[in-house]
């Protein structure tokens, strides 16, 4: 008997926007179950409305059981009793779940002494004990710090050890590990397993990550303006998807295992809640469309044998008769090859170079009288360089020192050590005009597309002000020709950034960025913040660029799949230094550096079956502050290597001496900072890596 | 581009269109209405004091004979040059401090707000008092209007330069920077426009309390002295009166709503047209 069970789900918010229309689902004991969807699709409303946590205007309708119960319309005394004993939920940002005035261990105290008659010092006692089960050390101690004193991953298993503090049937959560970094995901995804196993609960998984879902969950349910538009076993639908949708996303997703050449895009932008239009709500995007599609939403119908599966398109006994895939159905573009990469690597000019280039920051004490009490070591000597029509890119946590490089890069100011050298002219040795003629060359695209457009100048104004900025004449020609070059329509230009949606946006930042025709183009991060689908878009559009226009990328990410897809080479940060560098094919296929190799095998990939054999790294612990940095190399706080392969002597020497990157034997372009380097292939073949 | 565009989204606006209707058909009225009127300001009908609104004298009379339709109308004239002025240069004033103070930071954020703070502190009325006997000779309106704006815009100063320190880390303000942009035009290109509905609603407020500010100032000796009167004057000597003998209250207290609220109406179609999020 299921534990959950939805049926027919609406809200609808006022305004007419039907946020969710008709979802139904099933959640058994021990089951886990993913919802995937874009932003908005409505996966996050779904889960609220069964919670009964949605504002008093949105309207249900409906029916929601739990072992029977119908929890819609139930009044609040009611539900309180089951919220956070029968069913749980655990959010996306953990720092905003937790309050910040009382320490975690009440917090969690607090949670189990609502639902279970224990006195103060029992339940104080039963909170250690989650906390340990969810891997926090010292959790006795742990227990009476603050949300803020915890790390985000920290606060995330923290989180989890409240929602299953009463043994809940369910858990919902929503987006849990969004907010984190991969590694930092890793040990949350696996803490996650542990505590279902623990409450053979069943748990409802939303989150837009295919990777994530591929490895947790045993169902899947695919969303799409509201809607579910297939369901069905992870594998099934993985490995056969028969509806256009989940073809496209899955075909668009870029994969750290996958090939190079153009991403499968899936043109247009999600149908707004309120104005959805006739018939099947893909349809506009759809490259299988046919007229019939217009008449009548297709209703979720089981398909094929065996149950278990449904999918809504009318035309999914086609693709399955044909066993099409997205890359058979989605166009795929033809981006011209770039002219520059034919010459050798080292005939090209350099366009940018550091040079052990490095940046702390103080960390001051006291109000008036300002004294320094430490430094935080930002970036601290970091030394690469790219080639005229190359991508670098630059990967690591949060807190690695990515954006530090990056800002120290754009101000084109001298560094506090060493040299950037940018198009062959060291910022330290430049001149105001000359600083300013060199802003013509190098641009930046930031991550956010919201925030890096002013939300009050329209786009015209906006695409123009570099141009106004360095004296261009023929503004206006030029605009619509930028608008055009990143696949936007000219005749946009008078509208407001907020009229666009965030791909869009995006778009738009890149324009803005072109206008001047750089040399050299620096991408912050920028395609985390946009949704699977219109990734893929960006993606190609940024590679077509670099061919066509002859660019040269330092591209900055923290989604390792994405890097691969786009860069030509790679360096991976740690804590202010390079950990490992090299050509992409070197990195990802035979990492050299132990943090690297984590790195990789902490992404999930959008494959089940690969996601259930193969065999995880998981790093210990989270990033140590950069204002205190570990002796020796930096790593070896959290270094599998070192904490179970090295001996005591090799040990030592981590401790005392700082590895710099050193070229590796018998590669070309590949260099690790590790004493102890060596090779292995953590990607594809799992089976080897058990053997060593 | 921008201005194009706001301009347009400003005349589609209804609030917008209606304010400044209101608006000029005040000024019209403040400067051609009395000479419809049978009586001039400077006239006093010794026949009818204090005598209600009737056919002779349509808004009634004052104490002294006045014709209450004639001195409203005059007062009128003055006021609104002085409320749109202060309140204009009182703003402008407080954005721009405010703005290069938190923009900048550092030493010229030390200076500006100590400044700031020196003016919160003075009492506005000791140093009109010291600065009154010497303007007194030439005291024209205009002076005037610059200490009433004078002491007006510091708490303003003070908000705006706090919001323009988190709007500084947005990253179209470092987009810009990295443009190579000239740092006081990134301050009016992209930090005022975003604050401008704060703005806004501030200058508003301001013609209020500016046209009633006067009449404290006029105390002292400024710009518009008996007989001549202004609208601040007329209420602040009709508000002693104002249940015995309404007209005296109600004629120059109801200009001064008419003008607000025309001028607020614009200041929100204004606002409106300069936020992309607003559908009107």
């Amino acid at each position: 008997m299921s534990i959950l069970e939805v049926k027919d789900l609406t809200v609808t918010f006022p305004g007419g926007v039907q946020a969710v229309r008709g979802v139904s689902y099933e959640v058994e004991r021990g089951e886990v179950l993913g919802i995937v969807g874009e932003s908005g699709s409505g996966k996050s409303v779904t889960s609220l409305a069964v919670m009964g946590l949605l504002p008093p205007n949105a309207v249900v309708s409906g029916s929601a059981k739990l072992h029977g119960r119908e929890l819609l319309g139930m009044d609040d005394d009611e539900l309180v009793k089951i919220r956070g004993k029968a069913i749980s939920m655990i959010f996306q940002d953990p720092l905003s779940a937790f309050t910040p005035v009382y320490t975690i261990g009440d917090q969690i105290a607090e949670a189990v002494r609502i639902h279970q008659r224990m006195a103060k010092d029992k339940a104080a006692k039963r909170a250690v004990e989650l906390l340990d089960l969810v891997g926090i050390p010292h959790p006795d101690v742990r227990a009476k710090a603050f949300p803020h004193e915890f790390s985000g991953g920290m606060r995330q298993r923290a989180m989890i050890a409240m929602a299953i503090a009463n043994d809940p049937d369910l858990l919902i959560c929503d987006e849990p590990t969004t907010a984190l970094d991969v590694t930092i995901q890793a040990q949350v995804l696996e803490v996650l397993k542990t505590a279902q196993q623990e409450t053979g609960a069943g748990i409802v998984m939303i989150t837009h990550d295919l990777g994530v879902i591929a490895g947790m969950a045993d169902r899947v349910l695919v969303m799409y303006a509201g809607r579910p538009v297939e369901q069905g076993p992870v594998d099934d639908l993985y490995y056969r998807p028969r509806m256009p949708y989940t073809m496209g996303l899955l075909a668009s997703i870029p994969r750290v295992d996958g090939e190079e050449g153009p991403l499968v895009p899936i043109e247009g932008n999600p149908p707004s809640p309120s104005s959805l239009p006739p018939g099947c709500p893909f349809a506009p995007r759809c490259p299988m469309r046919v007229d019939m599609c217009d008449d009548e939403e297709p209703p979720l119908i089981p398909f094929g044998p065996g149950g278990g599966r449904s999918v809504a398109c009318i035309r999914s006994h086609e693709i399955e008769h044909k066993g099409l895939t997205g890359a058979d159905v989605f166009p795929v573009p033809v981006i011209p090859p770039s002219e520059v990469v034919r010459v050798p690597r080292a005939e090209r000019a350099t366009v940018l170079e550091l040079d052990d280039m490095i940046r702390h920051y103080p960390l001051m004490k006291g109000a008036v009288m300002k004294r320094r009490v430490g430094t935080v070591y930002a970036v601290d000597g970091i030394t690469f360089d790219i080639a005229e029509g190359e991508t670098l890119a630059l990967v690591g946590e949060s807190g690695c020192g990515k954006t530090t490089t990056l800002q120290q890069i754009m101000q084109l100011a001298p560094p506090e050590g060493g040299r950037v050298v940018v198009l062959g002219k060291d910022s330290a040795k430049i001149d105001k005009a000359m600083r300013r003629a060199l802003r013509r060359d190098v641009q930046i695209v930031f991550q956010d597309p919201m925030a890096a457009l002013d939300p009050r100048m329209p786009v015209q104004d906006i695409i123009a002000e570099p141009l106004r900025a360095h004296g261009r004449k023929d503004v206006r020609a030029r605009v619509a020709e930028l608008l055009e070059l990143v696949g936007l329509s000219p005749e946009h230009a008078e509208r407001y950034p907020s009229q666009f949606s965030g791909g869009q946006r995006q778009r738009i930042g890149i324009a803005r960025a072109l206008a001047l025709e750089p040399k050299l183009l620096v991408l912050d991060e920028p395609v985390s913040a946009l949704d699977v689908s219109i990734q893929a878009g960006v993606i190609n559009l940024l590679e077509e660029l670099k061919n066509t226009l002859g660019l040269s990328y330092l591209f900055v990410a923290h989604d390792l799949a994405v890097v691969r897809h786009l860069a030509d080479r790679v360096a991976v940060m740690y804590l202010g230094k390079i950990a490992e560098i090299g050509t992409v094919e070197e990195v990802y296929d035979h990492p050299a550096h132990p943090y690297t190799q984590a790195l990789l095998s902490a992404i999930p990939l959008p494959d089940p079956e690969m996601e259930r054999t193969r065999k995880r790294i998981l790093l210990e612990g989270d990033l140590p502050s950069p204002a205190n940095p570990p002796t020796g190399c930096r790593f070896r706080t959290r270094c599998p290597k070192f904490a179970t392969q090295l001996d005591e002597a090799q040990r030592q020497r981590c401790v005392d001496e700082e590895p710099s990157v050193a070229r590796l034997a018998g590669a070309v372009d590949h260099g690790a900072a590790c004493h102890y380097a060596e090779e292995i292939e953590v990607i594809t073949a799992s089976d080897d890596q058990e053997e060593k | 581009m921008r201005s194009k565009v706001v301009l347009r989204r400003l005349i589609a606006n209804r609030q917008a269109r209606y304010g400044s209707i209101a608006l000029l058909l005040l000024v019209l009225v403040a400067y051609i209405g009395p000479y419809f009127g049978a009586y001039a300001w400077t006239e006093k009908d010794f026949l009818a004091f204090l005598s209600p609104p009737d056919a002779d004298h349509w808004w009634g009379t004052t104490s002294i004979g006045q014709d209450m339709y004639a001195i409203t109308l005059r007062g009128m004239q003055k006021s609104i040059v002085i409320g749109l002025l202060v309140a204009l240069i009182s703003t402008g004033l407080a954005a721009i401090v405010g703005a290069f103070a938190g923009y900048f930071g550092g030493w010229a954020d030390r200076v500006l707000m100590w400044g700031v703070d020196l003016l919160l502190v003075l009492p506005s009325f000791l140093i009109i008092a010291i600065i009154s006997p010497r303007l007194k000779a030439g005291s024209s309106w205009l002076w005037f209007v610059v200490l009433l704006a004078a002491f007006s815009w510091m708490i303003t100063s003070r908000v705006v330069r706090s919001m323009t320190i988190s709007l500084r880390e947005r990253e179209y303000v470092l987009a810009a920077v990295y443009m190579g942009i000239p740092r006081w035009k990134i301050i009016f290109r992209h930090i005022v426009p975003n604050l401008s509905s704060l703005l806004i609603i501030d200058a508003t407020l301001n013609v209020s309390a500016a046209i009633i500010g006067e009449a404290a100032l006029s105390f002292f000796g400024f710009g518009i002295q008996p007989p001549d009167v202004s609208l601040g004057t007329l209420i602040a000597a009709g508000s002693g009166n104002a249940t015995g003998y309404p007209w005296l209250f109600a004629f120059p207290a109801g200009a001064l709503v008419l003008l607000v609220l025309s001028v607020n109406l614009i200041g929100d179609g204004l606002r409106d047209a300069l936020d992309p999020g607003s559908n009107s």
